[in-house]
């Protein structure tokens, strides 16, 4: 029996959001933009004795409105918790993060990549979290010591972790990037890799993969170790990353060892996977529930202002349309107009038949104006009139229109006086040039307003 | 019972918990915490299935949040200001990817804020700072006084000058009062005793040779000596009442957010409750009217407490509830004597008696030490000397020693069988309570299970140390208010205390009843003669 390998990849990515005043203290949130170290820190992000965080609930309504744009949901009751480790970052010697309650957990990101079959990546859950301070390593009389910046301490954090669902690092990379137009879209983040306000992390394991016949046939159980990669700063480099340490597992499996369990950065600079000095011996980080905080219990009501703040992601639209089968260059002009989209989104709810759905996109194309104008059922009965091989195209009625206005000037003044009846006499002679094939309600339309328009 | 913990686990304790121990702490701390452990094991025969664990006492309380307002920030001079190396507005700490310590210090001069001394008097070392003779009000060396030394009784604080002050010092100040001594206590907190104090023991000023209870020992005997009016403490598993009780004043832990926590050094957060002791129930209440109040520093403070329970009711009407549990087996006669005199006292008075059972109060104490040195370990963990104070090594033993036990019950594998498993028990004690309160107003029991005990008598049985605390903790466990009240003398002529128990916020009520018991008696006028 022949073994094969296969990636087991899942991410967290951190986002700092975007809000004016740290997660737990009133201190300005902008570390990027302070100009001396150490000026936004108080008591409480400074952990002074006695200090104690109050949320910040700006923040937590951006968790939640990320979480709905992951395709999540959303907690009715979440808590924080205190995650217990020692780094001269961390002021407390605990970050406030959450554990057991997030905010959402469940959602799901979907896509694909250039022209292969969509791929669901789960979200398994976004949760709220504080930033810790800065550390710069420095050589001070001969001597290596660690400076520390507390303007960070306190960012409110928003940790997206996916389910172990990737299979290769393009995979993990479309992921990366997909999360990331929503964090944008959203406007939760700005997300900028470079300043860190975006840290992207992987999780890398191999899995064996038993070839039965033609039946690839995956073991139930995922790998019993798992290999992390921190502080990944772009999407390229996370996906070298990704295959330098595939490579490794597969070098190191091949040969009939086990692979350790082990922290990796990513080395910018040599283009390398480093390992890490984490002094944690093995992780405890003796999570409880935050004493300083009461629970937060989130309405239905609550959360659907929320939602409504959130527009359809463009992304998501876009998907939508491909996934129904309109042509790409179809699907790019109709997201690009928003009022043209939930039109033809409404359409494409209606209509049942897959070949009628694919048409949608070039009948779009053509009739954009239109579209945005009238109600969503009538647009369904112009469209399976055009279909059925009736003009609808509105170039080609307005020239029959045009036509027919210049060559019956006693009908068009009939019209104008009042005589009603006169513009179905017009309608007509439209049709006879159109030879029967002309749409007549848009004909109708069309005429309607060419007469009262030209007075 | 039985657990067995190896020496090789209390190292990687210590290692999770950041503290270097010697071999011979080791030895120690294995013995002292398998004691303490086999103690608590009593929890394994409560069934807790479909019990919900309890976290925090917030009469369901929830979405305490504030709106995304940029407040102003500490100056980059205070922040970094009480470092002890510095440079160009950065912290620095030893290289975290090199090995061994730096030689650095300090590479930029900040003014230090004078310094005020300790100051002896009458023998009682109970002054660590004096700050303003024509004060009227002592702190707790736990509350933070801005520009003033504040060390919690360590000496990982022997030099902390805070940059801000509790929001309670606040209130007071803008009521008139001015703070006279920052006062010792038990370091951090912990203790029973006042001899846990990195500054040396508090003296019982009834008797030198006697303990004045813990931990804000400072505060009681000050109070008791007449070297302040009233004195400020922190009551976490009986802080306050238990010191009051030994030094024969009156001490009120109030219903846990009725007083702000912020600015005071935090021992367990789910159980401190900060408060305040007198001489009598009516000075007392006076001064809590001060404190009491939502503070939005503080999430977990509530409005509640300004309007409390309407002290309508005429004495008569209430019905005091004597829980069978607190005249238990171990309870010296002396103190017992003088606690039923006291319900005969309410009794003759008209107050209505009623004998009833607290069922879970038993295993209070276990799941006393399992929650709140949890709570400890994790409250501890910012001293690394990196922003102020002195690094890890100088914590003494006893903070040493809850740190890793409150490390060990909730590491993973344990956390479950002691942390958790005593979250469920707190439910089942909290129920308890509720359902007394059901039947009577309020509850009366001893303070401590015995009268103040010598100096050093303890010293080196921390469980045993721990068993002062039987009677008191169940109280915040449950996040109620406690009044203690002196109501007798053994017959060396030291004092005993009770305490009232009410419902959460029913503040009012207790000093109802102790205003009319002090009425009927003089206890509280006894003064000690140093």
């Amino acid at each position: 029996m022949k073994i094969k390998l296969i990636p087991i990849i899942g991410l967290e990515v951190h986002v700092e959001l975007k809000t004016n005043s740290k997660m737990f203290c009133g201190c300005k949130n902008d570390p990027f933009g302070a100009s001396k170290p150490n000026i936004y820190t108080c008591p409480v992000c400074l952990g002074l004795p006695g200090a104690l965080p109050v949320p910040n609930k700006k923040a937590i309504e951006l968790t939640v409105k990320l979480g709905l744009g992951l395709g999540c949901e959303i907690n009715r009751e979440s808590r924080f918790d205190r995650k217990h480790y020692f780094y001269p970052d961390l002021p407390k010697g605990y970050q406030i993060s959450q554990y057991e309650k997030p905010f959402a957990s469940g959602g799901e990101l979907k896509f694909r990549i250039q022209n292969s079959e969509f791929r669901i990546i789960r979200v398994r859950r976004v949760h709220l979290e504080e930033d810790t301070g800065k550390l710069l390593h420095r050589k001070i009389d001969g001597e290596e010591v660690s400076l520390i910046d507390f303007n960070r301490s306190g960012v409110p954090l928003a940790e997206i972790v996916t389910e172990p669902d990737i299979r290769s690092a393009q995979e993990a990379k479309e992921t990366a990037k997909k999360i990331y137009q929503i964090v944008r879209a959203l406007g939760v983040s700005d997300a900028d890799m470079e300043k860190g306000s975006m840290r992207l992390e992987a999780n890398i394991s191999l899995s064996e993969i038993k070839e039965k016949g033609k039946r690839k046939k995956e073991k139930g159980e995922l790998p019993d170790y798992k290999v992390e990669i921190k502080n990944i700063n772009s999407f390229r480099f996370m996906e070298r990353a990704i295959n330098a340490e595939i490579e490794r597992q597969e070098k190191i499996l091949e040969s009939g060892k086990k692979v350790q369990q082990q922290t990796f950065g990513w080395d910018t600079e040599k283009q390398e996977l480093k390992p890490q000095r984490v002094k944690e011996e093995a992780a405890d980080y003796r999570y409880f529930p935050e004493p300083d905080i009461p629970p937060i219990v989130l309405s239905d009501d609550w959360i659907l202002k929320i939602k409504d703040q959130i527009s359809k992601l463009p992304e998501e639209i876009y998907e939508g349309l491909i996934r129904t089968g309109i042509a790409a260059a179809a699907a790019k002009v109709i997201v690009g107009d928003r009022e043209l989209a939930e039109k033809i989104n409404g359409i494409i709810r209606e209509i049942k038949e897959i070949g009628d759905i694919r048409d949608i996109g070039n009948w779009a194309l053509h009739h954009q104006e239109m579209i945005k104008e009238k109600p969503v059922d009538e647009l369904i009965s112009l469209f399976k009139q055009g279909r059925e091989g009736l003009v609808s195209d509105s170039g080609q009625l307005k020239r029959w229109v045009k036509e027919v206005v210049e060559d019956n000037v006693q009908a068009v003044n009939d019209y104008r006086k009042g005589k009603e009846a006169a513009l179905m006499f017009l309608v007509g002679q439209a049709q006879r040039l159109a030879k029967g094939k002309a749409d007549v309600s848009l004909v109708k339309d069309m005429l309607s307003s060419k007469l009262s328009s030209d007075l | 019972m039985g657990f067995k913990i190896s020496p090789q686990e209390i190292q990687h304790v210590a290692q999770l918990a950041n503290l270097q121990i010697s071999d011979k702490e080791l030895k120690l701390y294995t013995k002292q915490i398998q004691d303490i452990l086999g103690y608590v094991e009593q929890l394994d025969k409560v069934k807790v299935e479909g019990v919900e664990p309890t976290y925090q006492t917030l009469d369901g309380t929830t979405n305490v949040w504030r709106e995304d307002e940029v407040k102003e920030s500490l100056s980059q001079e205070e922040a970094v200001g009480q470092a002890e190396k510095t440079m160009d507005g950065y912290f620095i700490t030893d290289s975290v990817f090199g090995k061994g310590k730096s030689t650095i210090r300090q590479l930029t001069e900040y003014k230090k804020v004078q310094e005020s001394t300790k100051r002896e008097i009458d023998g009682l070392n109970v002054v660590l700072t004096e700050v303003d003779v024509k004060g009227n009000i002592g702190l707790k060396d736990l509350f933070l006084t801005k520009g003033i030394r504040s060390t919690a009784g360590s000496n990982v604080l022997r030099e902390y000058t805070p940059q801000y002050s509790s929001s309670v010092i606040k209130l007071l100040e803008k009521a008139g009062f001015a703070t006279k001594y920052k006062l010792n206590c038990d370091a951090w907190a912990h203790g029973s005793s006042g001899e846990n104090s990195d500054f040396g023991p508090v003296k019982n000023p009834w008797n030198l040779e006697f303990t004045p209870g813990g931990s804000s020992s400072g505060s009681a005997a000050a109070v008791a000596a007449g070297l302040v009016d009233f004195a400020t403490g922190t009551d976490t598993g009986g802080s306050i009442r238990l010191p009051a009780s030994f030094c024969g004043v009156v001490g009120l832990k109030p219903t846990y957010g009725a007083v702000s926590r912020y600015g005071i050094v935090a021992m367990a957060s789910s159980l401190d409750s900060p408060g305040i002791i007198g001489r009598t129930v009516e000075e007392v209440e006076k001064v809590f009217g001060v404190m009491v109040g939502e503070d939005r520093r503080d999430a977990t403070s509530k409005r509640e407490g300004k309007r409390g329970i309407r002290r309508i009711r005429r004495t008569e009407e209430i019905k005091i509830g004597i829980p069978e549990e607190f005249f238990a087996e171990g309870l010296d006669s002396s103190v017992k004597k003088a606690v039923n005199g006291a319900i005969e006292e309410l009794s003759k008075a008209g107050l209505e008696i009623k004998r009833l059972s607290l069922p879970h109060l038993k295993y209070a104490l276990a799941v006393y030490y399992l929650i709140a040195t949890t709570e400890t370990a994790s409250n501890l963990g910012r001293y690394d000397g990196i922003r102020y104070g002195q690094d890890r090594s100088f914590f003494g033993a006893e903070a040493k020693r809850r740190i890793m036990l409150g490390t060990f019950a909730s590491s993973a594998g344990y956390s479950a069988k002691f942390f958790e498993k005593a979250a469920r028990v707190r439910t089942l004690i909290i129920k308890d309570f509720n359902d007394a309160f059901k039947d009577v107003d309020v509850l009366i029991g001893p303070v401590s299970p015995t009268p103040p005990f010598k100096l050093g008598e303890k010293a080196n049985d921390p469980l045993q140390m721990y068993l002062s605390d039987i009677l008191t903790v169940p109280v915040n466990l449950a996040g109620l208010p406690g009044l203690a009240l002196p109501c007798g003398f053994t017959k060396n002529n030291l004092p005993i205390g009770m305490q009232l128990i009410g419902p959460r916020w029913s503040e009012n009520l207790l000093f109802d009843i102790g205003e009319k018991y002090q009425g009927l008696t003089n206890w509280h006028k006894e003064r000690p003669r140093v």
